[in-house]
């Protein structure tokens, strides 16, 4: 795994950040000139990538793939796949992305200004396009396997991996990159702020964020990139790959409804699909990492779907977003990558900010504080707009020790 | 702009732009071959003329420029050519 986002630019500091329960949302005096309702967003390091890689593939990278390529890079040292070997094997790469929204409109300003598109520059059409991370990465990484983008909204990155989870476990592809990336500049999060989408709790940031607590008044933007990597079980031992977890269930569906608005009827529909899929009950979940983002009507529905599916066992709740903010197509791979954080260290992180339920979230055991807890089985959703939902069910590696 | 103006201006960009050694930079050299020039490079030079120069220059004109003398020869001859319309 790897990870660049608003909680840190490590694994490391970001399991630091999990357990401490520690905000990464700050408030962009600029987004007030841009004529932003809302200034508040999660703030991620600006990478530094001249003298790391060269011209022709850097000036390739949008905002999104440069976090991509930092994230995967600490993913494939941590899996020991060196390129040596990804040379001489069949590796693929599946992201979840779904704008790149500085590039397109960095470029259209310079045509405007200048009226001639060569001086738009070579870089900005490898910028421009919603499969910026994986044509760059598959460039840079000199992959070989499955290469394509997953484009669905805030829930791209939990289908890259669960694309990735079936391609494996069809017998198609050994090892993918798989992932989400968001950029975080004023330009992608513009027209999200016109819905009044945004929470506007500017004068205390870290608060801002606050899925399922009863006064919640919307979601922060966030973003960054986080990456996983998937291999099948023989290929892992053969390579003496660190085996981290098991995906063991995908679920997915859409709502048929409202572009914009939740439903719970489709969201339980991905949760049974899921847990249908792991061959396990509702009770073996020890964890729930929420897609709840801090808005009124999404984190109900699903506050009303987790109940409907898990009534009676009452597995322990959180979101994580109340401490990054939403990283919408980034989102659905670092909750995975937090997640496998908690249960490779014990915990569970808390859901900051959740100080007084509403009727929904009230059903729920959403925990506020860190719990020190062994995590055998966690359950991970995302949801997006356009009704697409996704779940997976990720287990610890005990049975994989050999 | 004189001449040397034109030369430093060139040899500055060539070293942020395109990352090549100062000392590679040499009037004789090949100048596709020591800044290892692909099709995309050509659009980026065209883009850094034009915002240092304030001329555009058209594809075919690369055809006759070999080496760096050559490059400081042409785009000292266009900015002449700009400065005395």
């Amino acid at each position: 795994m790897g990870i660049w986002s608003c909680l840190g630019d490590n694994l490391e500091a970001v399991k630091k950040s999990l357990y401490e329960g520690k905000s990464g949302i700050v408030l962009d005096p600029q987004r007030k000139d841009w004529g932003y309702r809302s200034c508040l967003t999660g703030k991620v390091s600006t990478p530094q990538l001249k003298g790391v890689i060269d011209r022709r593939a850097r000036i390739q990278l949008s905002e999104e793939a440069e976090y991509a390529y930092l994230s995967t890079l600490e993913a494939l040292k941590n899996a020991r796949m060196e390129q040596d070997w990804i040379d001489k094997n069949e590796v693929g790469i599946l992201f979840g992305n779904d704008s790149s929204a500085k590039a397109v409109m960095e470029a259209i300003d310079i045509v405007r200004a200048k009226k001639d598109t060569t001086l738009i520059g070579s870089g900005s059409i490898f910028q421009s396009m919603n499969c910026t991370v994986t044509m760059n990465l598959s460039t840079i990484f000199k992959l070989k396997g499955i290469n394509f983008t997953v484009s669905a909204a805030c829930a791209s990155g939990s289908h890259s991996i669960g694309m990735a989870y079936l391609m494996i476990k069809w017998g198609l592809q050994n090892h993918i990159i798989c992932g989400g990336a968001q950029e975080i500049n004023p330009y992608a999060f513009g027209s999200f702020d016109g819905l009044s989408a945004f929470s506007i709790r500017q004068d205390d940031p870290t608060k801002a964020s606050r899925p399922f607590d009863r006064d919640r008044d919307g979601l922060v933007p966030s973003g960054g990139s986080a990456t996983v990597i998937l291999e099948d079980y023989e290929s892992a031992v053969k390579r003496g790959a660190p085996i981290l977890a098991e995906i063991i269930g995908y679920g997915f569906s859409s709502n048929g409804e409202h572009i914009s608005n939740s439903s719970a009827d489709g969201q339980v529909r991905s949760l049974e699909m899921a847990l249908k899929d792991a061959s396990i009950g509702a009770g073996e979940i020890d964890y729930i990492n929420a897609h709840a983002t801090s808005t009124p009507g999404g984190d109900k529905a699903e506050a009303i779907a987790i109940d409907q599916v898990f009534n009676g066992s009452k597995p322990l709740v959180s979101s994580t977003k109340s401490m990054t903010g939403h990283e919408c197509w980034m989102a659905g791979a670092s909750e995975i990558v937090y997640s496998t954080l908690m249960m490779q260290n014990d915990f569970v992180a808390p859901n900051i900010n959740f100080e007084n339920p509403d009727e929904a979230s009230a059903k729920l055991n959403i925990t506020a504080k860190a719990v020190d807890k062994k995590i055998n089985t966690f359950l991970s959703n995302s949801f997006g707009f356009g009704g697409t939902n996704s779940t997976l069910i990720i287990k610890n590696n005990t049975h994989l020790q050999k | 702009m004189t001449k040397d103006l034109i030369i430093t201006k060139i040899n500055e960009f060539l070293v942020e732009e395109f990352e090549v050694e100062s000392g590679k930079i040499v009037p004789d050299a090949n100048m596709r071959e020591t800044l290892d020039l692909d099709s995309l490079d050509y659009v980026d030079l065209v883009v850094v003329i034009e915002s240092n120069f304030g001329f555009k220059v058209v594809g075919e004109d690369f055809i006759n420029i070999h080496t760096f003398q050559d490059f400081y020869d042409y785009c000292y001859q266009k900015v002449s050519q700009k400065d005395a319309a």
